[in-house]
């Protein structure tokens, strides 16, 4: 079992560490604009809960046919705190055992959460895009209206851009971090050799 | 030679009434210099530097306008029913107009006077006075709504109104006319002895604003005409001008006009308040309506106070004195330092402009000519720190700038003329298009003026616009006045008749405006604070109904059950909370008007349905795409008819010939 250098157990611990901040920052924003919308609406999703212009972007979205969105819709809002835990358990884990292993596990769990966060988001966005209500006043043949993954799209009078918020750039950067820290100690073991 | 003059005679009348007709004077000027449209225009989607809150006159309302662009941006219901958003008509803003006279739905707004703290604009409140039926208002320069409404007992017309002191201290009710105090019924020629003046000091609660009457100074009878307090050195006492010391009480035109010199009354309100505080005041009863709208019940309420503090200042001497002043003034104006108050006479030659140092010094000297009813009148010399000689004809109102100028407007001469205050040499002239009353320099009244813009209010319009009937607009003028010579930028038409307007720095409004009421916030009695708890009540003959407005439906949309001798209550809250999304309510045949309902907010419209059948009712503000869409059915049956009471949204049932 190899061991870590105390650079990279540091830093290790470190982005664990960092990772707290996922609970009072937001970790992911869906911006809107439209003619009559100048100023934007926003959606921030946080680790438990969604806030923003909610309100209003259900208001404008009924008339598609789209389903009003509520925190209690999403039984990810109940888990994901335990998840993020997790996630910092483990680095922390990997600081305190100093073990190689133990520092690709934490890449690969974060690695994990990320693609899963985005599946989880994309099938929920295609749900809320393609599953309108039929009795909905407009109904534009062949449309659906499921937001962008990342980057941004145009729907009707809106565009809208999803991209990640504060705690979803902390959940890159460590990633980022972790990446080159596990090339870091790869590299140097073989110099060693 | 007679044959040769004659030709010669002839050609001379010709050339002489061609000569004449060169040399008749044109019209006025047009006196557009530079490039005043660059100066004046705001490109789309920029906004406007100032905020001009503008009186209406006699049409009861203030009107927001944009400076330098003189675009109207809002007409704010104060006095007046306005059915273009229910006021007056809706059942929660009816109170806002109830007076000891009961409901009356007009009133001849003059003046507004932006609150100060520190003798500089604080951007809370706007005050303004209704003339007619003695009224003082407070609008919020937040909600931009009236707020609460105080009638004024023992005045015959609150025109000298509604100035305020420093720090908003006191907003002033003085009356125009003299009357007999407590409704007395004696002859009209008694008017030396029995009809007298009354001036009420309103104090205002500096948080809430609040107001109340802390107490009325009773005076002699003549006319008070207009009023500024004291800032600076002379913070703590307040200066009225007075005409018709002649005490004349018919053809006001010439026997109101006989004397040399009317009066400046200068007050010491704060030796009043000390009198109040040792319990010097009477009190006298009174009846007078008192009303308040409150943003969380939607709501306003209306008591009657039956009761106010009278000092008689005839009894105290030395609370007030007069200054002389030639010919019935009309300002009287307090420069930015506080140190000096312009008097207008508007049939005088000259313009006085007396020092408040001098006054303090004439007070302590006694240097008197007399009295007058017991008020010392103090020497017209002693008072005095100079005269402007031969400014224009018709002084009527003067303003400051920053740099220690002042600005008069001349009616009968139609120009407005620049001095400046200590060395009180005229610097500048320029015309107005036509017959100015007021002017309006950027934070004028205030310890600090912006300057840079000025407004005059004009009373006479004729030419100025394309012809609309004999019934024109009033017409203004925007100059700039930030150089040496004052320049014409701008002529705009205003709605109402302007008089006095205040303006205030756009920054100090903007980030506060209000764009929604929180329905979390709602406590109307009425409200359905969701679809859900949307229903009709019956309560005897009053059909109650609960209804919700949402882009695009109405809850319910469907009533029956309302008989014909019924008064149904439609109590709308609008359940939107996004900005600039407000929904209307009207219902056929419903004899008053239309309500607004701002998004969080709740309003009621009454109806009495007057024939049997299905009545239509709508929402009439253009809401969404769907809006045409937002509509509704309410069934009235006969009187004693066996309809049960029944409502709902989006039911589709089959009834056919059921009854």
């Amino acid at each position: 079992m190899k061991s870590l250098k105390v650079f990279t157990r540091v830093a290790v611990g470190l982005s664990a560490l960092t990772l707290i901040y996922a609970y009072f920052v937001p970790l992911w924003q869906i911006l809107m604009w439209a003619p009559q919308y100048p100023e934007g609406l926003e959606m921030k999703i946080w680790i438990n809960t969604i806030t923003g212009d909610v309100r209003t972007i259900s208001a404008l979205n009924h008339y598609i046919g789209m389903k009003t969105i509520e925190v209690s819709m999403f039984p990810e809002f109940g888990y994901m705190i335990y998840v993020v835990g997790a996630i910092i358990g483990t680095g922390l884990l990997a600081s305190i055992l100093n073990k190689r292993f133990m520092l690709v596990t934490y890449l690969l769990v974060i690695l994990a959460a990320g693609i899963g966060a985005l599946v989880d988001f994309y099938l929920w966005g295609y749900d809320y895009g393609h599953n309108l209500n039929p009795e909905a006043p407009i109904k534009i043949e062949g449309m659906s209206y499921q937001p962008p993954l990342i980057g941004t799209k145009v729907l009707l009078n809106f565009t809208a851009f999803s991209g990640p918020d504060i705690g979803g750039w902390i959940f890159i950067g460590v990633g980022v971090l972790l990446c080159g820290l596990v090339f870091y100690e790869w590299k140097s073991n073989k110099v060693i050799k | 030679m007679k044959t040769l003059v004659k030709p010669f005679v002839l050609l001379l009348a010709g050339a002489s009434a061609f000569l004449f007709y060169g040399c008749k004077p044109k019209g006025p000027q047009e006196a557009i210099v530079g490039d005043a449209a660059s100066k004046v225009y705001v490109a789309p989607g920029k906004y406007d530097e100032f905020y001009n809150i503008v009186s209406g006159g006699f049409n009861g309302q203030l009107s927001i306008y944009g400076i330098p662009s003189g675009r109207l941006l809002k007409i704010l219901p104060v006095f007046s029913v306005f059915p273009e958003n229910g006021y007056g008509y809706s059942e929660e803003t009816k109170p806002m107009l109830n007076t000891s006279h009961g409901f009356v739905p007009w009133d001849d707004l003059h003046h507004v006077a932006i609150s100060t703290t520190k003798g500089v604009h604080d951007g809370r409140w706007v005050f303004a006075n209704g003339n007619n039926t003695p009224r003082v208002a407070r609008v919020s320069l937040k909600s931009f709504r009236t707020e609460e409404i105080l009638e004024i007992p023992n005045s015959g017309g609150n025109h000298s109104s509604p100035f305020i002191t420093e720090n908003t201290e006191y907003v002033i009710a003085g009356t125009r006319f003299s009357i007999p105090m407590g409704g007395k019924d004696v002859p009209i020629s008694s008017y030396k002895e029995n009809f007298k003046g009354s001036i009420s000091f309103i104090k205002v609660d500096s948080t809430s604003g609040r107001m109340n009457i802390a107490f009325q100074l009773r005076t002699p009878g003549f006319n008070f005409d207009l009023s500024r307090g004291g800032k600076g050195p002379s913070h703590g006492w307040f200066f009225f001008s007075c005409y018709n010391t002649e005490q004349a009480y018919t053809l006001l035109e010439v026997n109101a006009s006989q004397k040399d010199k009317d009066f400046i009354m200068a007050v010491n309100w704060k030796k009043a308040e000390e009198y109040i505080a040792q319990g010097k005041g009477t009190k006298e009863k009174a009846n007078y309506a008192h009303n308040i709208y409150n943003d969380k019940t939607h709501t306003a309420t209306s008591t009657m106070e039956k009761e106010v503090t009278v000092l008689d200042i005839t009894q105290f001497p030395d609370i007030a004195y007069f200054i002389p002043c030639p010919k019935s003034p009309h300002g009287t104006d307090v420069d930015p330092t506080g140190e000096y108050i312009v008097g207008s006479g508007k049939l005088a030659a000259i313009m006085p402009v007396f020092a408040f140092s001098k006054i303090q010094k004439a007070i302590a000297d006694k240097e008197f000519e007399g009295d007058f009813n017991g008020i010392p009148v103090i020497k017209y010399e002693a008072a005095l720190h100079g005269e402007v000689k031969k400014p224009g004809l018709g002084p009527l109102h003067t303003e400051f700038d920053e740099k220690g100028n002042a600005y008069t407007s001349m009616f009968v001469s139609s120009e407005i003329v620049k001095w400046n205050v200590k060395t009180l040499e005229i610097l500048d002239k320029i015309p107005t298009y036509y017959s100015i009353g007021h002017l309006s320099v950027m934070g004028g009244p205030t310890m600090k003026p912006y300057g840079k813009y000025m407004v005059a209010y004009n009373k006479i319009t004729k030419d100025r616009y394309l012809p609309t009937g004999p019934e024109l607009a009033q017409s203004a003028q925007l100059y700039d006045i930030s150089g040496d010579k004052m320049k014409l930028l701008l002529d705009f038409p205003t709605v109402g008749e302007p008089h006095y307007a205040e303006a205030i720095p756009a920054s100090m409004i903007q980030a506060n405006s209000l764009k929604i009421y929180k329905i979390e916030e709602n406590e109307h009695p009425y409200a359905a604070k969701g679809e859900g708890k949307a229903r009709v009540e019956r309560k005897g003959k009053e059909v109650h109904v609960y209804m919700t407005a949402i882009r695009s439906h109405l809850t319910p949309d469907n009533i029956e059950g309302i008989k014909l001798g019924d008064v149904v209550y439609f109590h709308v809250t609008n359940l939107e909370q996004d900005w600039d999304v407000p929904h209307g309510f009207a219902v056929k045949g419903a004899a008053n008007a239309e309500i607004l309902i701002m998004p969080g907010e709740t309003q009621t419209l009454k109806w009495t349905p007057d024939e049997v059948g299905v009545s239509p009712f709508y929402c009439t503000d253009f809401c969404s795409a769907l809006h045409q869409e937002m509509q509704g059915y309410a069934r009235v049956s006969p009187a004693g008819s066996n309809v049960p009471l029944k409502f709902s949204t989006g039911v589709v049932e089959e009834t056919g010939s059921k009854k």
